[in-house]
């Protein structure tokens, strides 16, 4: 026998501005395992697209294959979606993205659609500053042909069968960091109240936001010797930050420490409040974010939070200089300039 | 908050909101499952068990069951589980054979003790059927010439047919019970001196309230008092009342009245009373099937006098009044100072109440009365302070209803046989209770666990061109089995009860991510009024609990709102671990003979 989810809600559901519930944010039912920690992120996407009032119709959920793949099913019930060939998530993306640039590009991935098959197109993603959210649904197995070791499985990491993986693993924050990618955070599928406002904060970014979400795969890499496990993960994790995302025009009303706190103001006037709890870190420079990333990796701890964010650099369309308007939006007249147009070409060329 | 004490059965059982309503504690989502398997017998045995009078209630009980129901909290305009009406689904379809293999067959061994019955009833009759298989001899006294009490003398046979009555009343007195009808009780000195053990009195609140206004004396040929002219009815001593009837009252038994009145003749009936329609005692349906039959309900309106002509009534006359609350909301009636209202009429009914009358009580026995010439009962044990005699239903606190008279007698039943046993009388035997998991397999549970979307079932009604004309013809046709069957998968099995196992848990949320209704909650513990304001969804509803659990590895604690957990069981679904268990809670009131 199967199961079905009921229809019935809370009836005092808190409502945002549109007017939408958490429910108008969910989609189907989850069939991946009881447990999985995607599920966890499934629920903080619903959360935060919530918490921003976005217009489901505004988003388009981007994946490729594998169990994170298959997850854009069961959030956004009534956004755009394109589930693509494995590993090709961000090529479609930026095609997308090219054509559409006013839609929130979100997408989901994981750790073999990445660091494996994906390889050459994620870096490239990075590399270009696609404007789109990036999340990697990390496990460091592959779940979905039962549990072998991926490209981001630690070395020395023991599998549930008892094999220790020999090789070291892909550290995709750190690469992202190196590639130059505008938005670099770490988090944990256990840990809403860091991973909403970091989804949050992402989607606000005018660039490509990568956020590697350690996400642990219960049926096959949740054993005692696994270093993507909740108990493991919980063990170690360490937070750069402490994250508020706080959205345009409203007052911060939060007290801070003076010496603790730092903000950054977004492009569209949103601005971050970052509670700092690493030393020597500061999350505008890159180096710093390097350093600190090496010297958690060092002791054996997972650094989460915001690493790194540049406001500054120019997204893929404004190093393109494209068009600013969305594709679907040009009217015959955009097209077709006629002839006068075509003779200031030619003479600018004479 | 401390975490919560699971242990104690009494948490789980107000999880069950109905069961927990009903004064009898009834296991009602147990017999609605057994209805939805087509095991009807087996539901109507659930019922007998703990109500006694199934096919009675399931026409005629107030349900406190039913504004309890969560399903009716579920959204604005969700309607509780009609469960009245599926109780009677249990009564109309039981197989009558199989129903006398469940229960218990006399004679029974006898053990020594003789218990004397002063009513026949709901309340004595259910002493007499907790005590009968115990063996005790019993004597029941009634004025009437069969059983049953007001539910014979004052529920009209188009809501209760005699067969229905007669029946369930059988079964009780079928189980050797010596009956002596005919016999008005006129001194308990009488009966106390035939040497019972012991002594129950059950004679209810016979008494109809009377209106001395003027006119009363003059028209009294045609003024009647509710339950008196009801009972005249049932016993067919009265066939036909006047074309223009005035009803007076705004409870069950006006509705009773009226709708009476219709089948006798009354063509013009016409309801007066003197509160607003909304703040009227009637239930709601009784009051809607009422004007169903074209009775009006006139509210704001005291009666001033009867009008008498040439030594016979025509009518009534009535003051026009406001409702004005003052600042603790209790209700004034003020006269709007207009003209009075006559009202035409041939015959009034006065159904403004009932009270108890003890005349037959001589005042020196030891037997003490207090505040409003009410015997002094012990509240839980049902013991007067004359020792060996027992009161219980409307004769222990006054008027209440059919239910509670049934849960009042199963405690007075189980007093009896304590002291009969010479046992104290204020340890009280345990409810049986019992916690099982429902799980069959990968997602299969041992229950329903899918939430129909159907509203609320209708009970069709017999066309009225043929139940106006013949008081007897049963006025609701219950449901038939099909839309039983629906009615019954509308249950949330609140019984199948959400078990957390803090030591299996670790944290993934998958719980909190796929509740429908977003009843869970990991956080830092704190006190409950502070609590409730940072859980998922609101937790606004005080009367239902917060389950707590002990604390988690990461120093939080699980917190469940109970109030709108529509047991679907999602959450033991999506557990990896399953540290969320669907577990079946069984919870049985004791009866007299259980170990305490």
């Amino acid at each position: 026998m199967s199961y079905v989810k009921p229809a019935f809600r809370h009836p005092e559901l808190p409502r945002n501005e549109l007017g939408y519930t958490k429910h108008d944010y969910e989609g189907g039912l989850s069939t991946l395992c009881a447990g999985c920690g995607h599920d966890s992120i499934s629920a903080a996407i619903v959360q935060a697209c919530f918490e921003m009032n976005i217009e489901p119709h505004k988003v388009a959920k981007m994946s490729g294959i594998g169990c994170s793949s298959k997850t854009p099913a069961y959030y956004l019930g009534h956004s755009h979606g394109f589930n693509s060939v494995h590993g090709r998530m961000p090529s479609v993306t930026t095609g997308a993205y090219l054509a559409n640039r006013d839609l929130i590009y979100l997408g989901v991935s994981g750790d073999g659609d990445t660091a494996s098959i994906g390889m050459g197109q994620f870096v490239h993603a990075v590399r270009r500053n696609l404007n789109m959210v990036y999340i990697v649904m990390n496990n460091g197995c592959y779940g979905l042909t039962k549990g072998q070791d991926s490209a981001t499985a630690d070395v020395g990491s023991v599998s549930k069968a008892g094999s220790v993986n020999p090789f070291d693993a892909i550290d995709l924050a750190g690469l992202a960091l190196e590639l130059g990618g505008t938005f670099v955070a770490q988090s944990f599928s256990g840990d809403k109240h860091q991973l909403v406002p970091l989804l949050k904060a992402a989607m606000h970014h005018k660039g490509f936001s990568f956020i590697n979400v350690l996400s642990p795969c219960v049926t096959f890499n949740n054993n005692a010797g696994s270093t993507k496990s909740y108990d493991w993960v919980r063990d170690h994790m360490e937070a750069t930050a402490t994250i508020d995302l706080v959205p345009l025009r409203t007052e911060i009303t939060t007290a801070y420490d003076d010496g603790a706190h730092q903000s950054v103001e977004l492009h569209d006037g949103s601005t971050i409040v970052l509670e700092k709890l690493a030393h020597d870190w500061n999350p505008r420079d890159r180096n710093s974010a390097v350093r600190a990333l090496h010297a958690a990796r060092d002791e054996g701890r997972i650094l989460t939070g915001l690493l790194y964010m540049d406001e500054d650099r120019p997204n893929l369309h404004e190093i393109l200089h494209t068009t600013s308007e969305p594709l679907n939006k040009l009217t015959h007249v955009d097209l077709i300039p006629g002839a006068s147009a075509l003779e200031k070409i030619n003479a600018g060329l004479r | 908050m401390e975490p919560t004490k699971t242990s104690n059965p009494e948490y789980y059982h107000k999880v069950v909101d109905c069961q927990y309503a009903c004064p009898a504690h009834t296991p009602v989502p147990e017999y609605i499952r057994l209805i939805a398997a087509g095991k009807y017998t087996e539901a109507y045995i659930v019922n007998w068990e703990s109500n006694v009078f199934p096919g009675v209630l399931g026409r005629t009980c107030d349900r406190p069951c039913e504004p309890a129901c969560r399903r009716g909290r579920l959204e604005d305009k969700e309607e509780p589980v009609a469960i009245c009406r599926l109780k009677r689904v249990s009564a109309d379809n039981r197989d009558e054979d199989l129903f006398q293999e469940y229960i218990p067959q006399g004679p029974f061994p006898k053990n020594g003790k003789r218990v004397a019955l002063i009513g026949g009833g709901p309340a004595s009759l259910t002493v007499a059927r907790d005590l009968a298989p115990l063996g005790y001899e019993i004597d029941l006294y009634d004025e009437q010439p069969a059983g049953g009490g007001m539910m014979r003398t004052q529920i009209p046979s188009f809501r209760l047919p005699e067969q229905v009555l007669n029946d369930e009343v059988g079964y009780i007195l079928n189980m050797g019970i010596t009956t002596h009808f005919n016999h008005y009780v006129s001194s308990l000195q009488s009966v106390l001196d035939k040497n019972y053990d012991a002594v129950f009195v059950g004679t209810g609140a016979p008494r109809g309230r009377n209106l001395e206004i003027p006119g009363r004396e003059e028209g009294a040929a045609n003024i009647h008092i509710g339950i008196e002219w009801l009972q005249s009815v049932a016993f067919e001593h009265i066939h036909s009342i006047g074309t223009n009837v005035i009803v007076l009252g705004g409870g069950n038994t006006a509705m009773d009245c009226c709708r009476t009145s219709r089948r006798l003749g009354g063509s013009n009936v016409k309801v007066v009373v003197r509160s607003p329609f909304a703040e009227m005692k009637a239930s709601p349906w009784e009051k809607e099937d009422a004007l169903a039959e074209d009775i009006p309900i006139i509210d704001n309106h005291v009666p001033l006098e009867f009008v008498v002509k040439g030594g016979k009534l025509v009518g009534m006359l009535f003051d026009r009044v406001a409702p004005v609350y003052d600042e603790q909301g209790k209700r004034k009636l003020v006269s709007t100072g207009e003209e009075p209202v006559f009202i035409e009429a041939d015959d009034v009914i006065i159904a403004i109440g009932q009270e108890n009358t003890f005349p037959w009580i001589e005042r020196d026995l030891g037997l003490e009365f207090g505040k409003w010439d009410m015997p002094v009962v012990d509240a839980i044990t049902y013991q007067s302070t004359l020792k060996h005699v027992f009161f219980g239903g409307d004769a222990a606190f006054g008027p209440a209803n059919i239910i509670t008279a049934v849960a009042q007698a199963h405690q007075a039943a189980i007093s009896i046989d304590l002291f009969c046993q010479g046992k104290p009388l204020h340890v009280r035997p345990h409810p049986m209770t019992n916690l099982v998991s429902a799980k069959m397999g990968i997602h299969e549970w041992s229950y329903d666990s899918m939430v129909t979307v159907d509203d609320r079932f209708k009970v069709p009604h017999a066309d009225k061109s043929i139940s106006l004309k013949d008081r007897k013809v049963e006025v609701e046709l219950g449901f038939d089995t099909h839309t039983g069957f629906l009615e019954a998968e509308r249950c949330l099995n609140c019984d199948v009860q959400t078990v957390f196992t803090e030591n299996r848990c670790i944290e993934c949320d998958a719980c909190v991510d796929i509740c429908p209704t977003s009843c869970i909650t990991f956080t830092m513990n704190g006190p409950e009024e502070e609590l409730r304001t940072r859980l998922t969804a609101p937790a606004t509803n005080t009367h239902q609990d917060l389950l707590v659990s002990d604390l988690l590895k990461t120093g939080r604690v699980m917190v469940k709102d109970e109030d709108v957990c529509l047991h679907c069981g999602l959450c033991a679904e999506r557990c990896p671990t399953s540290a969320w268990d669907m577990q079946l809670f069984s919870y049985y009131s004791p009866k007299a003979g259980a170990a305490s």
